[in-house]
């Protein structure tokens, strides 16, 4: 955020990544280059190959061949023996929140605190408490126990724990995926919002439209193991490949662009 | 990168000067500094954060303490110079902290005592007899009509608790023949009564310890499984998935464990029988002069058919005693992957506690009867 170089100097560098799984290939030469400040979308089909993308920028799978930068270290090189000095400065949410069972919410959301910093527990749990607001969760819920919690409440609890630390670069993988309409589209109002709060960047996998035309600035498509382009959502929808056209324009991806179309004219006046 | 790599609080006059990088590695010495500071005695007083080089969250939240405290002392506070990047998230931290401050609610994650108090309730029992009841109406509508039992499970599961827990019964019994053997060879030499190893080895293994040791390793071993096994699926919905599918988890998954281990737990026992007196039968030759001949004829005359029963009798019983337990305990896990350690633990303990409670109330009996 504030310590970081100016905006649009690349965050993540994927360069000609190939990935295997035996003799399944997933990706063959994937390239592309996310910059500061950005809410970048990766998106795609079901089985493209987004979640080990994502997996292989976080360091979790190594990819067969190419190189993936994340603030300029090779990803490969991103283990926790160096105390976690990188991954302190980017938060993940994983696509089922992935909360510690035996903590309650506010601890699970203190965890990185404790874990990296020396701050003393009354800071920590102030710090906690307004990440906990800040995510639209109600103060009681403090005390819960994951398997108290509703989806949406997981979800945005997983989101505190990933921005408990201030980070530059946020990581979310389908935040939406099995929400109700109007909490996915409160979701994407949170993750605008602690975007301008909190000068975040933003990766994201997503399925939802809807999302992909009200918070994105670029979006990746990917499919047969590749990039299949990448660019604005206005760009992208005026694309002449034929798996871009059927993403954007099926019947979903219509009523989708109309809504986007029908906000933006509603915002104009 | 900032010029500032610190935190830096300073008073001068009516003035809080604010600079350096108010950022959450630097929070913990700023905390402290402020606590040593004298603030400002005038009633008015100015935050001068110009010189801040970054923010975050924890930082707004400092600089909003401070504001609080001098508020509180009676002075008027003012802000002064904050950049527009951090106005915000200043903004914003406020908002939250004065909603925060309006309910006190939260407590009650924070000041949670860490035992939480133990009910040791009824539901816990009548759980229990619940499905220790549904059970053995389940147990005795399949002997009713066999037919209902599912024989491919059952055998996977006597492959994976019976076979595949051969080598290690095995094992630990025969060292088990060997330490009995060993340590009656010691006294049996002092009063000449060499051949009378027979006796020991043959009647303790055959009647008490191998079924025990037997019952406690499969206890440990598959009873455990069945109890992680089981929560899992109630983790991850597959139980509700199953029900939903109109099949009864006890029918699925109780009945053949429970068969499977009935079956196999007297089988192992012989196994271990035979590898146990093999074992004292090696170390009666080697330290006793008794030869393998000899030890046989004995072995004939002195142990007699009924502690062979006895010793497989029970051993049936423990496998009930173990699958229902293990599978019990599966069912009780509510909440998340730590409740399914905790269950499983709970079930070996509760398994090897109940199987040594059952050992010993038969072995009163079998002596009221002079057995």
């Amino acid at each position: 955020m504030t310590l970081t170089a100016p905006a649009g100097t690349p965050v993540i560098e994927v360069s000609h990544v190939s990935t295997k799984f035996g003799k399944a290939v997933v990706h063959q030469d994937v390239s592309l280059t996310i910059n500061q400040g950005e809410v970048f979308v990766i998106a795609g089909g079901n089985g493209c190959g987004k979640s080990t993308l994502l997996r292989e920028i976080l360091g979790l799978t190594t990819p067969s061949s190419g190189t993936i930068r994340l603030f300029g270290i090779d990803s490969r090189q991103l283990d926790v023996s160096d105390g976690g000095a990188i991954h302190r400065r980017f938060g993940v949410m994983f696509q089922h929140g992935a909360l510690f069972s035996s903590l309650t919410l506010a601890e699970n959301v203190a965890v990185p605190l404790r874990e990296h910093t020396n701050l003393r527990p009354k800071l920590i749990r102030e710090i906690v408490e307004i990440k906990i607001a800040m995510v639209g969760l109600p103060p009681d819920s403090a005390g819960k126990y994951p398997n108290e919690l509703s989806g949406g409440m997981r979800r945005r609890a997983a989101l505190a724990r990933a921005i408990v630390m201030d980070p530059e670069l946020v990581f979310l993988d389908e935040p939406t995926a099995g929400l109700d309409p109007i909490i996915a589209a409160g979701f994407d109002d949170l993750v605008l919002s602690l975007k301008t709060h909190l000068g975040l960047t933003v990766v994201m996998v997503t399925h939802d439209l809807d999302s992909l035309w009200r918070i994105s600035t670029r979006v990746a498509v990917l499919g047969d193991g590749r990039v299949l382009g990448i660019g604005t959502m206005q760009e992208l929808s005026q694309s002449d490949d034929p798996i871009i056209r059927e993403y954007f324009h099926g019947p979903r991806g219509r009523a989708a662009h109309e809504q986007a179309m029908w906000n933006q004219l509603k915002a104009g006046n | 990168m900032p010029v500032e790599q610190q935190a830096i609080i300073s008073v001068s006059g009516n003035v809080v000067q604010c600079r350096g990088a108010w950022t959450l590695s630097n929070l913990n010495d700023l905390e402290r500094r402020i606590e040593r500071l004298g603030w400002p005695t005038a009633s008015e007083a100015i935050c001068d954060v110009g010189e801040v080089t970054a923010m975050d969250t924890g930082g707004a939240l400092l600089l909003q303490r401070i504001e609080s405290d001098l508020v509180r002392m009676g002075k008027a506070v003012s802000v002064r110079g904050l950049k527009p990047e951090f106005a915000e998230l200043v903004r914003m931290v406020q908002a939250k902290a004065r909603l925060n401050h309006a309910s006190p609610a939260q407590q009650a994650g924070w000041e949670k005592p860490p035992l939480q108090s133990v009910k040791i309730g009824t539901d816990g029992v009548i759980r229990a007899l619940a499905f220790l009841g549904e059970t053995t109406v389940a147990i005795g509508q399949s002997l009713l009509r066999p037919r209902l039992i599912r024989w491919r499970a059952m055998l996977r599961v006597v492959e994976f608790d019976g076979v595949r827990a051969l080598p290690i019964t095995g094992l630990l019994t025969f060292l088990v023949g060997v330490v009995i053997a060993y340590q009656g060879a010691e006294q049996l030499r002092k009063f000449g009564t060499n051949i009378f190893i027979v006796d020991l080895v043959g009647i303790s293994l055959l009647r008490e310890i191998a079924p025990l040791i037997v019952a406690i390793l499969i206890a440990g071993r598959s009873g455990s499984a069945y109890a992680a096994e089981i929560g899992t699926m109630k983790v991850t919905e597959e139980l509700d998935a199953v029900r939903t599918l109109g099949v009864s988890p006890i029918n699925l998954l109780v009945l053949p464990r429970t068969f499977a281990l009935v079956l196999t737990l007297p089988l192992l026992t012989v196994y271990a029988d035979i590898l146990g007196v093999f074992g004292g039968m090696l170390i009666a030759s080697g330290q006793l002069n008794v030869s393998f001949a000899e030890f046989l004829d004995r072995f004939d005359e002195a142990v007699a058919v009924r502690h062979l029963l006895i010793g497989l009798a029970k051993a049936p019983f423990f496998a009930v005693i173990i699958a229902l337990v293990g599978c019990y305990q599966g069912f009780q896990i509510r909440g998340g992957v730590d409740d399914v350690g905790r269950h499983t633990t709970i079930s070996v303990v509760q398994s090897i506690f109940l199987v040594i409670v059952f050992d010993a109330v038969c072995s009163v009996v079998t002596s009221w009867w002079d057995l």
